[in-house]
């Protein structure tokens, strides 16, 4: 039986990004310059691009089939969905 | 049997006994269920955050006025670190290098081991400092701060700050601790030669509760931290 090596993701490549972003993110949080709100959406969308970068490579969700992708996902719409309407509690 | 061409979707579906219909192996489907709860968990930890901060009305601790944020981001940079460790023993694994498994779970325990060790340093300094779940303790040097500058330290907000803060990234801590404990079992189950290039299910389980662990801690260093 031959067992050579799989093909990986690169994964230092992925590494690369999460630490960079890291610091750009630690370099952003502290430019005054920026308004309060731009500075928290830029900060929130790095963040979740890096968390999208672990969970599509580490986790290895962009390999894996369409049942599992389904199951990752479910709870994200519910998740939003609880904030939200924690959020306008007001509201109702 | 040849796996030279073998791509990363292949690893992916490793022949285990998988669950009928999923057409994933039931540990494995048990994981990404327990991680869905887990998100839950998370979700009402960081929304009643959002809830309590933004519904004060009063200033918050601005970022880096009372938190170390370069400790932390060098944490940060750890944990990554630790989660990619973790994804090159499982690469390991399933190419049959038992010595690369041994290797990088080792590395992964002493980073997620690293994490929890730098965040109780953390806890006992910031305590020390004066920041408690129940805000600035009376007469402690966190508390004169904020007397002299209440915008800056966000003194109207310190209960609130305090509680989320040990709140969220208590819990997260808990799960790292979990997660090495796990790691320390898999570890010396990898030393006995318990995982082979036809199976290695609990190299994989694990590491998809790590990476979640990781990619959780990534969200909350930044809103606990940064903003």
């Amino acid at each position: 039986m031959e067992t050579a090596g799989h093909k990986h993701p690169n994964y230092i490549a992925i590494w690369v990004w999460l630490a960079v972003l890291t610091v750009i993110e630690v370099g952003v949080a502290f430019m005054s310059a920026l308004p309060k709100l731009v500075l928290m959406l830029l900060l929130v969308g790095m963040a979740l691009f890096k968390a999208l970068l672990v969970a599509m490579y580490f986790m290895h969700l962009k390999f894996e089939q369409r049942t599992l992708r389904t199951i990752a996902l479910i709870p994200l719409p519910l998740a939003v969905l609880l904030v939200l309407v924690a959020i306008t509690e007001k509201i109702w | 049997m040849t796996h030279a061409h073998a791509t990363t979707a292949d690893m992916m579906r490793a022949p285990y006994p998988a669950e009928p219909g999923a057409g994933i192996y039931s540990n494995k489907l048990g994981m990404w269920v327990f991680l869905a709860s887990d998100v839950m968990f998370f979700t009402a930890l960081i929304g009643t955050y959002i809830i309590l901060r933004f519904g004060a009305g009063t200033p918050w601790p601005q970022p880096g006025a009372v938190l170390n944020v370069p400790l932390t981001a060098f944490n940060t940079f750890v944990l990554i670190c630790s989660s990619v460790s973790m994804v090159k023993a499982f690469a390991s694994i399933a190419d049959g290098n038992q010595k690369g498994l041994r290797f990088w779970l080792l590395m992964t325990m002493l980073g997620g081991a690293a994490f929890v060790g730098v965040q109780v340093f953390e806890y006992i300094k910031l305590s020390g400092h004066g920041l408690l779940p129940s805000g600035f303790t009376d007469g402690s040097t966190l508390a004169e701060h904020a007397a002299g500058d209440p915008v800056k330290y966000g003194l109207a907000s310190a209960g609130l700050y305090g509680s989320t803060f040990y709140s969220m990234t208590g819990f997260h801590g808990f799960h790292v601790t979990c997660g090495v404990v796990c790691m320390t079992w898999v570890y010396f189950k990898a030393l006995r030669g318990g995982y082979t290039q036809q199976d290695y299910r609990g190299v994989e389980v694990i590491g998809l509760y790590w990476h979640f662990v990781d990619l959780v801690w990534i969200i909350l260093f930044t809103i606990a931290y940064l903003i």
